[in-house]
């Protein structure tokens, strides 16, 4: 099982890569969207990469209540 | 200059032979050939192993996460004209958005994307498939992705018609300034479809050199020896301005775009006319909306691409159409045939010889065709005078476009 800590440093990897996040913006209150100009097409593409990298499944309608990194770690933490 | 006439007042491109307009010309005044053998393992396969590609590619200018979603041929038109754009001196020019437009086109398209992604979908499975595939391949994606840069709102046109697009773009750009549409249109070509597929289609037609053990020489038109065009990739832009608008901020004026002539052949799929009916009537338009006479013509940066038919109706058509007094060049001698971007690119070298007062040179024309009753300026530059030039395309399609450009 990964840490929460765990699961950010993937989340920033995979964002840095998808989007070009800087990973040292990467934390558990900041919002995809507002925060890191993460855009619906590659939100599409985060899901993706994190479902592969977490071994888990994210349903698309679960993807809507993933507003910042720490939801997304939450859901992953749960479910993987 | 009348306040309808339409003025080139920037130009951008990235190409085989540099990745910006100066280079490019340096390349071309030097007689320099951007044709390579292609070292990718695919290429080996494959029964034409040489093509032209771009001397720099997009990920020295462009940064990586920006690349992810674009397709090749949207990163490069993108690339083009931002260099037009930067040239133009309009970014800081306050131009209403609503009127600027874009009139841009390519060949083929996103074909790169399409096929990459299929590779994906047969691999992976459809939730693999990039969710920036759409936008990556629609055949108007580098005409909307530069008019969403741009912040261009008076409209974005994307043109396809093959060989001839990039022409055909600047005479849309030409008729959209003219009718009020716009004051400022960013016109132009692009094309990136270095793939095997594409390639092993056009060879599948015999239309390429196999001329594989001699890159550099493998472009040749109107030589004996030619036979087939080598497939370059690369885009070119140029900004077209309403001359009063260009006048009244005091821009630099390359050229005008005096006059375009447009007609289709309505003959064959893909061979043109045997006696070039059409394109002798589209430079027979061009020169009338363009107000000059054929002896006005001193240059020609013709379509020739090396083809063994192909060259020749040109010449026949010029013979009928303007006269054998023009001095004659192919560009695509040394940068490969870029398709869509064609009419692009040698715009920009049509407009550069006339603001230089020089003729690129067509490399490797050494035993000319026996019907070649024009004078190409062969291996070298050649110093001329140049008042009013033609430029010539045409398209698998019929599609036959010819532009004038005269000194403003």
């Amino acid at each position: 099982m990964a840490t929460r800590a765990e699961i950010t440093s993937g989340l920033a990897e995979i964002l840095e890569e998808v989007a070009g996040v800087n990973p040292d913006d990467v934390a558990e209150e900041k919002s995809f969207t507002d925060d890191l100009d993460v855009d619906s097409l590659s939100m599409v593409e985060v899901v993706v990469a994190a479902e592969e990298k977490f071994g888990v499944k994210i349903p698309d309608n679960e993807v809507q209540n993933l507003k910042t990194v720490g939801d997304a770690v939450t859901f992953i933490e749960a479910n993987h | 200059m009348s306040t309808t006439d339409v003025v080139v007042t920037g130009l951008g491109a990235t190409t085989p032979l540099g990745g910006d307009v100066a280079s490019t010309w340096d390349a071309m005044l030097a007689g320099r050939s951007g044709v390579r053998a292609l070292t990718q393992e695919w290429a080996a396969q494959l029964p034409v192993r040489i093509a032209a590609e771009l001397a720099v590619d997009p990920s020295e200018v462009m940064e990586r996460v920006k690349l992810r979603r674009l397709d090749r041929s949207e990163a490069i038109a993108l690339i083009a004209a931002h260099q037009a754009w930067a040239d133009s001196g309009l970014k800081d020019a306050g131009l209403d958005p609503e009127r600027l437009a874009v009139s841009f086109g390519s060949g083929i398209g996103g074909a790169q994307t399409l096929l990459n992604q299929d590779d994906i979908l047969e691999a992976s499975g459809p939730r693999r498939v990039s969710p920036h595939t759409v936008p990556m391949l629609m055949p108007n994606g580098p005409a909307a992705w530069v008019g969403l840069e741009l912040g261009a709102q008076a409209g974005v046109h994307s043109m396809a018609s093959a060989c001839a697009t990039g022409a055909e773009a600047l005479s849309l750009g030409l008729d959209i300034i003219r009718s009020g549409r716009a004051d400022v249109v960013m016109a132009g070509g692009t094309e990136a479809v270095i793939h095997p597929l594409p390639i092993a289609g056009f060879a599948s037609m015999r239309a390429m050199s196999t001329r594989n053990d001699e890159p550099e020489k493998a472009s040749r038109p109107w030589d004996k020896g030619r036979d087939g065009f080598v497939l370059g990739e690369g885009a070119g832009a140029l900004v077209l301005e309403r001359a009063d608008h260009a006048i009244a901020r005091g821009a630099t004026i390359y050229a005008k775009l005096a006059g375009a002539g447009i007609t289709s052949d309505g003959y064959d799929i893909v061979q043109p006319h045997p006696e070039g009916a059409g394109a002798i009537r589209a430079i027979a338009k061009a020169l009338a909306d363009a107000g000059v006479s054929r002896s006005d013509i001193k240059h020609v940066n013709a379509h020739a691409t090396s083809t063994p038919v192909g060259d020749m109706a040109e010449i026949a058509a010029l013979l009928a159409a303007v006269g054998d007094h023009p001095v004659l060049t192919s560009t695509k001698s040394m940068s490969g045939h870029l398709l869509g971007a064609a009419g692009a690119l040698e715009s920009i070298a049509t407009i550069l010889a006339i603001r230089d007062s020089v003729v690129p040179p067509t490399i490797n024309l050494d035993d000319p065709d026996d019907s070649l009753t024009m004078d190409v300026a062969a291996h070298k530059a050649r110093s001329l005078d140049i008042p009013a030039a033609l430029n010539n395309s045409f398209g698998f399609g019929g599609h036959n476009v010819a532009l004038v450009f005269t000194r403003a």
